[in-house]
């Protein structure tokens, strides 16, 4: 059973999940409800890279079924602190 | 064999049913171009014509064309609406005078305006150039620049962000035509808002007279070296893209058809505009990305009947498991065909065990401009074949050299006749979508052709029964998740970083996309590898080069060097497959 994690904890694995893929976005002006896929301009491979490099930093497995819960930081942040 | 042929002894439902050799032996492009109307009173062959017009004079006229699905529902474009729209878009372009032959760039997403521009500027006898609108700033502006872009069609965001920082590099780019409202304070010159121009245009276009060797459409390729090539379509094409779509697609006039290939490549143009156009069907446009769910809900609920898309999206679904798909009603598909790179034996056969039907390979290039090696609706098929010939081509395998490419000796070639033998994929000229030159470059043209074969830089073996197995490219171009990608352009665009001393780039290969791009970069003298370096240069990557920008960066101090100083793509791509690196013509097999 994985120890839970915080908000702040996921919104740091967000981003530096987001900032190894995309180092050329900008997460500072990035809003919590935006489209992660438009706004950092990830294509299909890389948000495939993004969910297993959640994933990893999280030690949550992630399945396929989950991935409409990754579309915004916000989002991704309520899915990986509410389990 | 390992896989099992999967025999079509009992065709389901729908399909048109044809003897391969029977109707293969008895084709002729003549027929085939009398398939189609011509502009009235014999002013020539105008895709946009036989795409559009001549559906919208007759019953069809309140067809849908158009099927266009958003975020925020569905919109219909009938084929009435779309020449309507199209002869307001040649209005346009007419009343800016831009000249028969002068290119038309557009840089859009998926949506109703990319379609009027590319079938309003063939209706202008203009020539249009898709670009793939995650292209970065570097590979939009040396397109434009190539192509001598007159006009360009985009949105004020994506202009802002791939255009602005290198208009000034672009003297010829006369007019931008913005779709969307142009922000107070931004500042495009030549920038004309579309809507307002579209809704003052004149509705009434009459096509003026078109060669069918008139230059229609400019797609740009990638080569191993040097620049991006430009190469040239004419209207003429059209023949072969009708053609082609009932043979390799089996398409029909009542057919819902949806091809997921953005325009900005080829498919997305011969097959997600002009083909199924031609015959009359209703093209489902979707403006999203790749979403497995939401893709499954398109062909549920818009009924999609034929489906042509590619290997990286299909392991994708894969990937996303059966029950996802099962959970949907694809009771309306009855066709699914796939081209981009070759299409493993596992997802021909999970098409048939998940979707109910067996996926379709088939295989051609931007040069040849439609498809010319499939698998069809009534023939059987080989999981891991890219299928036998379309009717009209001759295809050939000529015996290699030591560079890898077909031998040429005093200009002449050899075909090997040898089943199972590998060699260069080789096709006759003479079809009517052939790329007609380079544009501005006819000594790669000329390159291009030997004893008098198009050499296509793709290997592969044919079996004894004709069918062809795709085995690998002769030369160090990437395929990744279904598209062609130059290593020298990418390599181009890491070199101007200060840091790097050269780079090489190679496709490493990934079970989901076929290969990823990965670049191998040795530093300045004064520079040391780390990773904040690491993250800089992706990021520089993907500023500069958008979607094709390298997806893993590795520090390589000593890259190895042929004689004349060419980094040695082979050896690293060796090196990174585990290969033994005397043995570097092993690549192709082992792929």
């Amino acid at each position: 059973m994985p120890t839970t994690i915080t908000p702040e904890q996921a919104t740091a694995m967000v981003r530096e999940a987001l900032s190894a893929i995309a180092p050329d976005a900008d997460l500072d002006g990035l809003a919590p409800d935006d489209d992660l896929r438009g706004a950092v301009e990830l294509d299909s491979l890389d948000f495939l890279s993004f969910v297993e490099k959640l994933s990893q930093r999280s030690g949550r497995r992630i399945e396929e079924d989950d991935y409409e819960e990754l579309r915004s930081l916000s989002s991704c942040v309520a899915f990986l602190s509410h389990r | 064999m390992r896989w099992q042929t999967i025999a079509k002894e009992a065709p389901p439902a729908g399909p048109r049913v044809w003897d391969y050799a029977e109707v293969r032996d008895a084709f002729s492009w003549e027929q085939a171009r009398a398939g189609l109307d011509g502009l009235p009173d014999g002013r020539g062959l105008n895709i946009a014509h036989e795409a559009v017009d001549r559906h919208a004079a007759g019953p069809k006229a309140d067809a849908v064309a158009l099927r266009c699905v958003d975020g925020a529902g569905v919109t219909d474009i009938t084929y009435g609406q779309l020449r309507e729209s199209t002869n307001r878009f040649a209005s346009v372009l007419g009343g800016l005078s831009v000249g028969r032959g002068e290119r038309v760039f557009s840089l859009l997403g998926r949506g109703p305006e990319l379609y009027t521009a590319a079938l309003g500027t063939l209706k202008n006898t203009n020539v249009f150039s898709p670009l793939f609108s995650a292209f970065g700033p570097d590979p939009v502006g040396e397109r434009l620049r190539l192509g001598n872009g007159r006009v360009l069609v985009t949105t004020p965001e994506l202009y802002t962000r791939k255009v602005a920082p290198i208009r000034e590099s672009l003297p010829e780019l006369r007019h931008v035509l913005l779709v969307g409202t142009v922000g107070e304070g931004t500042r495009i010159p030549g920038g004309i808002e579309l809507d307002s121009a579209l809704a003052e245009a004149d509705p009434g276009f009459e096509i003026p007279p078109t060669d069918p060797e008139d230059m229609a459409l400019l797609h740009f390729t990638s080569g191993t070296t040097g620049k991006p090539k430009g190469a040239v379509h004419v209207h003429e094409a059209v023949v072969a893209h009708h053609a082609t779509a009932s043979f390799a697609l089996d398409l029909h006039d009542d057919d819902v058809f949806w091809c997921t290939a953005d325009p900005g490549w080829v498919t997305g143009t011969s097959y997600g505009i002009i083909a199924p156009l031609t015959r009359g069907t209703t093209l489902v446009v979707d403006t999203g990305e790749f979403d497995a769910r939401r893709w499954y809900r398109i062909l549920q609920e818009q009924r999609v009947s034929v489906w042509y898309t590619a290997p990286t999206a299909v392991r994708m679904l894969m990937r996303r498991g059966a029950d996802l798909a099962r959970d949907h009603d694809l009771s309306a598909l009855r066709f699914i065909a796939s081209v981009g790179e070759p299409l493993n034996p596992e997802a021909v056969v999970w098409g048939q065990e998940v979707l109910g039907l067996p996926i379709h390979d088939n295989w051609w290039q931007t040069e040849t401009g439609a498809i010319m090696i499939s698998n069809y609706a009534t023939m059987d098929i080989r999981p891991g074949s890219m299928g036998r010939p379309v009717p009209g081509v001759v295809a050939g395998l000529l015996e290699r050299g030591k560079d890898g490419r077909a031998l040429v000796t005093n200009g002449r070639v050899t075909e090997s006749s040898t089943p199972g033998e590998m060699g260069e994929l080789a096709l006759r000229p003479g079809w009517p979508s052939m790329f007609r030159g380079y544009l501005h470059d006819d000594v790669r043209y000329a390159k291009m052709f030997a004893g008098g074969w198009y050499l296509t830089g793709d290997l592969a073996r044919c079996d004894a029964d004709g069918y062809y197995w795709f085995v690998g490219r002769a030369d160090d171009i990437i395929k990744s998740a279904g598209h062609l990608i130059g290593p020298f352009e990418v390599e181009s665009a890491l070199m101007e970083h200060p840091a790097v001393a050269e780079a090489g780039v190679i496709g490493r290969p990934d079970p989901v996309a076929g290969e990823i791009v990965k670049a191998f970069v040795s530093l300045r003298r004064e520079q040391t590898p780390s990773e904040e370096l690491r993250r800089e240069l992706l990021a520089f990557g993907r500023r500069r080069l958008g979607g094709v920008a390298p997806k893993e960066i590795a520090f390589e101090a000593d890259l190895p060097h042929t004689r004349s100083g060419k980094v040695m793509r082979r050896l690293l791509k060796a090196r990174e497959m585990g290969l033994p690196e005397g043995d570097v013509s092993t690549l192709e097999t082992a792929q």
